[in-house]
């Protein structure tokens, strides 16, 4: 997660989980000139992104906390571009709603499930080679096999267990009181790499964390502790479907190291890197099936929210 | 596409695999929707346009319960699931 923990006002507690929100823009390009415009809507159970494509190319995105409710979430996470474009949901063609959400969005037009959102949206930042999917969101991890269209041929999720996902380790930054985006370096400083915490559920994690702080652990050895707990946790779900070569890596935990590194070295087995953000990959994913739809069948009659 | 539908916990894996490739032209009428005694399947149209057979979300967290009175410990017979998908796309991964 792109991750600053946001600097506290005087007497406020800091919360060290919190990442930071962001929008971007390609400014080379302008969406007014476009002959479709297509949004993808991603509510996710800890992140809300909104994804605008011009003419099938990615044009914007911003990517927000999810709020109370999922209608809420995915207009603020629409918001986000629109402030920074002047766009309004009268001037987009089609919008697809996926994520946990994604029944709940309400201007969206279809809802396709994050799954096929995450195979496509992988298939267009890693490009046709892609074939394996890790996709570690908040709080379910899934495990994507996919053709070179980026079409789903095998998927495996797990969303009973936290262990695993985003909030697990929001848990453990807030925890070690050290902001999540240093936590991936952080896990490498350390002289000797630990046993993986025995356990990986986020709450017997918590405690386990504690028990090692005060048996003379480092705190960035705990963390290396529980990166690799979560490596192994992920890499047991990837097994059950095999791992083949293109092997991508979607969702907030893409951008703590500690935890990739860790993975591919039990893989033995690179990340496709890319240039994107990986947290964008289900609503790119749903912008790109959007945009697919309007070639098929025509833009949709703007539903406003 | 190999539908993967469960869950990995404490206990162990619990996912009932569908091969929906094979549903699509299924040559027995879905005949797994009535031979659960759960009624755990259904038919749906999957993100890609093809009429599927799926488990429903409200077992996909409790497999290892719900399957537990087709798998005694003792004198197992064959699964009503899998049995009645002569195709086999049905497979459980315990």
């Amino acid at each position: 997660m792109n991750a600053e923990a946001a600097t506290p006002a005087a007497g406020e507690k800091p919360e060290f989980w919190r990442w930071a929100e962001n929008v971007w823009v390609d400014e080379t390009k302008d969406w007014r000139s476009a002959k479709t415009l297509t949004l993808g809507i991603d509510v996710g159970s800890v992140s809300s992104q909104c994804v605008a494509v011009a003419d099938g190319e990615l044009y914007a995105y911003s990517s927000m906390r999810t709020g109370s409710n999922s209608p809420d979430s995915a207009l603020n996470a629409f918001k986000g571009i629109a402030g920074q474009t002047g766009m309004t949901l009268n001037d987009v063609h089609f919008v697809v709603g996926t994520g946990y959400g994604r029944v709940n969005v309400p201007f969206s037009h279809k809802a396709i499930t994050e799954i096929a959102c995450h195979a496509r949206g992988a298939n267009y930042m890693g490009g046709n080679s892609v074939r394996t999917i890790l996709d570690m969101g908040g709080q379910d991890c899934k495990a994507i096999h996919c053709d070179e269209k980026g079409k789903v041929t095998n998927f495996l999720m797990n969303d009973k267990c936290a262990a695993g996902t985003g909030r697990g380790m929001e848990v453990i930054s807030d925890l070690m009181q050290i902001p999540i985006a240093e936590l991936g370096g952080r896990s490498f400083d350390v002289d000797q790499e630990p046993e993986a915490v025995s356990s990986v559920c986020v709450v017997f994690a918590k405690s386990e964390a504690l028990a090692l702080l005060k048996g003379g652990y480092t705190k960035n050895k705990v963390i290396a502790a529980y990166c690799q707990a979560m490596a192994e946790r992920v890499v047991s779900l990837l097994e059950r479907i095999g791992v083949e070569e293109g092997f991508f890596i979607t969702g907030g935990i893409a951008k703590n190291p500690g935890v990739v590194k860790r993975i591919e070295k039990l893989l033995g087995i690179q990340a496709m890197a890319t240039k994107i953000d990986s947290q964008i990959a289900g609503a790119l994913g749903g912008a790109l099936f959007a945009h697919t739809l309007v070639q098929k069948q025509g833009p949709a009659k703007p539903l406003l929210a | 596409m190999i539908a993967n539908y469960g869950y990995k916990d404490g206990s162990g894996e619990y996912y009932i695999s569908i091969d929906t490739d094979q549903c699509i032209t299924c040559p027995v009428g879905r005949a797994c929707l009535g031979a659960c005694p759960k009624g755990m399947f259904e038919s749906m149209v999957d993100d890609y346009d093809d009429e599927v057979v799926h488990v429903k979300e409200q077992f996909r967290r409790s497999l290892a319960y719900d399957c537990a009175e087709c798998k005694p410990s003792t004198g197992r017979g064959p699964l009503p699931c899998a049995s009645a998908c002569t195709p086999g796309a049905i497979g459980h991964s315990w």
